[in-house]
């Protein structure tokens, strides 16, 4: 909790303009290395959640995807995709990624400067990065859930794993009926 | 969806952790925690302190949260509690896991079994076979559902403690909650 108070100072307060459940996600292509892309329409078929964090290296970002590391089978296990997005550069997500001992792309939401986060209505103007913001997609390339949390407060997991257990559950029953 | 201010237990404290304590205990304490964590190094010695100050009213369990990408050890070493569990030495496991965090490989695991007068080879060959992973990983999935987002993370009467790590507060909370 230390940190926040650090956070709170380096951050200002932005209005919630979040995309909610139910839309359709924006669509976008952002590189994951510097000579590869994601695209995330090629997720369609399967629910992606995108993790939207202010910066590499930042503490709080480091323990919140240092967790999603660790719970990477159980997404895989509940049939989700996982990509982070932050506005830093591919060499800086390398270096990261790399002492974090990464296993999901990290996304450079760099060129132009913090197109996508603005696009899904979680980009800080004031301070140059995105909001610490969940998205659940679902196989259809709909918002099932969306969560902003306070920027320096780790949101961990529950939330994303009701909403993708939600959407199993939903695709068991279309299967039935 | 709403998002639920507290975070609560998803798995109720119950007979298949390990717990210290009176059964009838007014409150409860449960920490999730990972052996190689040095957060969850410093709150052992918070929680032998709320244990010494109020332990005959409290009872506290020990859930496993090993952070494995981040600390490549603290997956065996929960394994390792388990097994000594196994044996009927959880806790003191526990507690030479916890003082002794940077020495957690095979060989040193398997120095503690034998320091507890445990059979060291069955707590290695069992390890190694992963026979405790299973449970090691419910613990896991509970704590993340729990809203456990890193560690040590406490819950009081079942209730996430976001306050400060420190005995005072702590042992306030237990007893104001524990009415």
């Amino acid at each position: 909790m230390s940190n926040q108070a650090n956070y709170e100072q380096m951050y200002s307060k932005s209005p919630r303009t979040a995309l909610p459940a139910g839309g359709e996600a924006p669509d976008f292509s952002l590189r994951s290395t510097p000579d590869q892309w994601v695209t995330l329409s090629e997720f369609r078929g399967q629910p992606v959640i995108v993790a939207f964090y202010p910066a590499d290296w930042s503490p709080v970002c480091g323990d919140q995807m240092a967790l999603y590391n660790e719970i990477l089978p159980e997404f895989q296990k509940l049939g989700a995709a996982l990509v982070g997005i932050s506005v830093d550069g591919t060499w800086c997500h390398a270096a990261f990624a790399k002492d974090r001992k990464l296993h999901f792309p990290l996304l450079a939401d760099f060129e132009p400067k913090g197109a996508v986060a603005r696009s899904y209505g979680v980009y800080r103007e004031k301070d140059g990065v995105s909001e610490r913001a969940l998205f659940v997609i679902d196989a259809d390339g709909f918002i099932h859930w969306s969560h902003v949390s306070p920027v320096g407060v780790n949101p961990g997991a529950a939330g994303i794993l009701s909403a993708l257990e939600e959407l199993q559950t939903k695709k068991e029953a279309a299967a039935v009926s | 969806m709403k998002h639920e201010l507290v975070e609560r237990l998803t798995v109720p404290m119950g007979k298949r952790d390990h717990i210290l304590g009176p059964e009838n205990a007014s409150a409860t304490l449960l920490e999730y925690g990972d052996y190689e964590c040095p957060f969850c190094g410093a709150a052992h010695m918070l929680v032998k302190a709320i244990l010494e100050s109020v332990g005959d009213r409290i009872c506290f369990a020990f859930r496993h949260f090993p952070l494995s990408n981040a600390h490549p050890h603290a997956e065996s070493a929960a394994e390792a509690a388990e097994a000594a569990g196994a044996q009927g030495a959880f806790w003191e496991m526990h507690d030479v896991l916890f003082e002794n965090q940077d020495a957690l490989d095979y060989d040193d695991l398997a120095e503690y079994a034998a320091i507890l007068e445990l059979d060291a080879s069955r707590l290695i060959m069992e390890i190694r076979a992963n026979a405790y992973a299973g449970r090691v990983r419910e613990d896991f999935s509970s704590g993340l559902r729990s809203g456990v987002n890193g560690t040590p993370t406490f819950f009081i009467n079942g209730v996430r403690y976001d306050g400060p790590r420190a005995v005072e507060p702590m042992v306030a909370a237990l007893t104001y909650s524990g009415g």
